[in-house]
């Protein structure tokens, strides 16, 4: 069984956003993704770390934990903020629904991290912070050595 | 990110090179609405070709611009050939009320 694990703390700083989709881009690239994989996973980290950004921090300042696990063909990801954290996760899910409409955000970034890997799990509780965590296996890997 | 903004008769030429992102978007939304309003233009063309990466803020960014064209009566029109950022647009909707031309004078003509 092939094993990996990476950890990083950052800044909630909109500038942080692609330093992170590059970091696991990186990370994920030991498992031989193809182009779209590699586009699916970078778009989903790209999403929960603008969420840290924008709603659970709101634009102020705070720690983004970034955490990414391979185990065979499947990546992990975690994305974690200490923020506001979200009240209602079923309403959040939902497309289309954002709490910050004003700020012409679509309310599409729950449903693209969805839609982009295998599963996406919210944990979140009001005042302490939000844990995004996601899985993708990727199908160019044949675990054959 | 790097755009280019150039205005055709009373259209509104937006070209796109690099990542859009919540980072990218904000300077670029500043950038289309001073032109779009400062210089009185009913249509807005994006060309999307030159994007490398495009999140759920691309989707926002496009969902305002394509509301300020409604209120001046004017029109919105796409042009990409990029599938992942093909894959995003898809998902959001707005292929439904937003025309995806593969080059600049495809949708010029159309628009
Ligand atoms: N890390 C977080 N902390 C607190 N609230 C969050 C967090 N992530 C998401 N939310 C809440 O969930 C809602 C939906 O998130 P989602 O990413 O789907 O849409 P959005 O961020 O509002 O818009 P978009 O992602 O399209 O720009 C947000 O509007 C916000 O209220
Ligand atoms: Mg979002």
């Amino acid at each position: 069984m092939e094993k990996n694990y990476m950890k990083l703390e950052f800044l909630s700083k909109s500038s942080n956003e692609s330093f992170a989709r590059v970091v696991v881009a990186a990370f994920a690239s030991q498992l031989d993704p193809t182009l779209e994989e590699l586009s699916d996973i970078k778009t989903a980290v790209s999403e929960a770390v603008t969420n840290a950004i924008i709603h659970g921090y709101e634009y102020g300042e705070g720690i983004i934990t970034l955490e990414a696990k391979i185990i065979d063909n499947e990546i992990e990801i975690l994305v974690e903020d200490k923020g506001m954290g979200i009240a209602d996760i079923k309403q959040a899910m939902e497309p289309f629904y954002t709490s910050k409409p004003n700020l012409e955000r679509s309310g599409m970034g729950f449903t693209v991290m969805e839609t982009f890997m295998d599963s996406l799990e919210i944990e979140s509780k009001k005042g302490e912070g939000t844990k995004v965590r996601m899985r993708k296996k990727f199908n160019s890997l044949t675990s054959k050595e | 990110m790097y755009i280019s903004v150039e205005k055709h008769k009373d259209n509104l030429l937006i070209q796109f090179k690099g990542e859009l992102d919540h980072h990218s978007s904000e300077i670029v939304r500043q950038k289309i609405d001073q032109q779009y309003l400062d210089h009185g233009l009913k249509n807005i063309i994006l060309d999307l070709r030159g994007l490398t990466f495009m999140d759920s803020s691309g989707i926002g960014l496009i969902m305002g611009r394509y509301k300020n064209c409604l209120e001046k009566k004017g029109k919105m029109s796409i042009v990409n050939d990029n599938p992942h950022v093909d894959k995003i647009l898809k998902m959001s909707g707005l292929l439904k009320i937003i025309n995806v031309y593969p080059t600049i004078e495809s949708a010029i003509e159309n628009i």
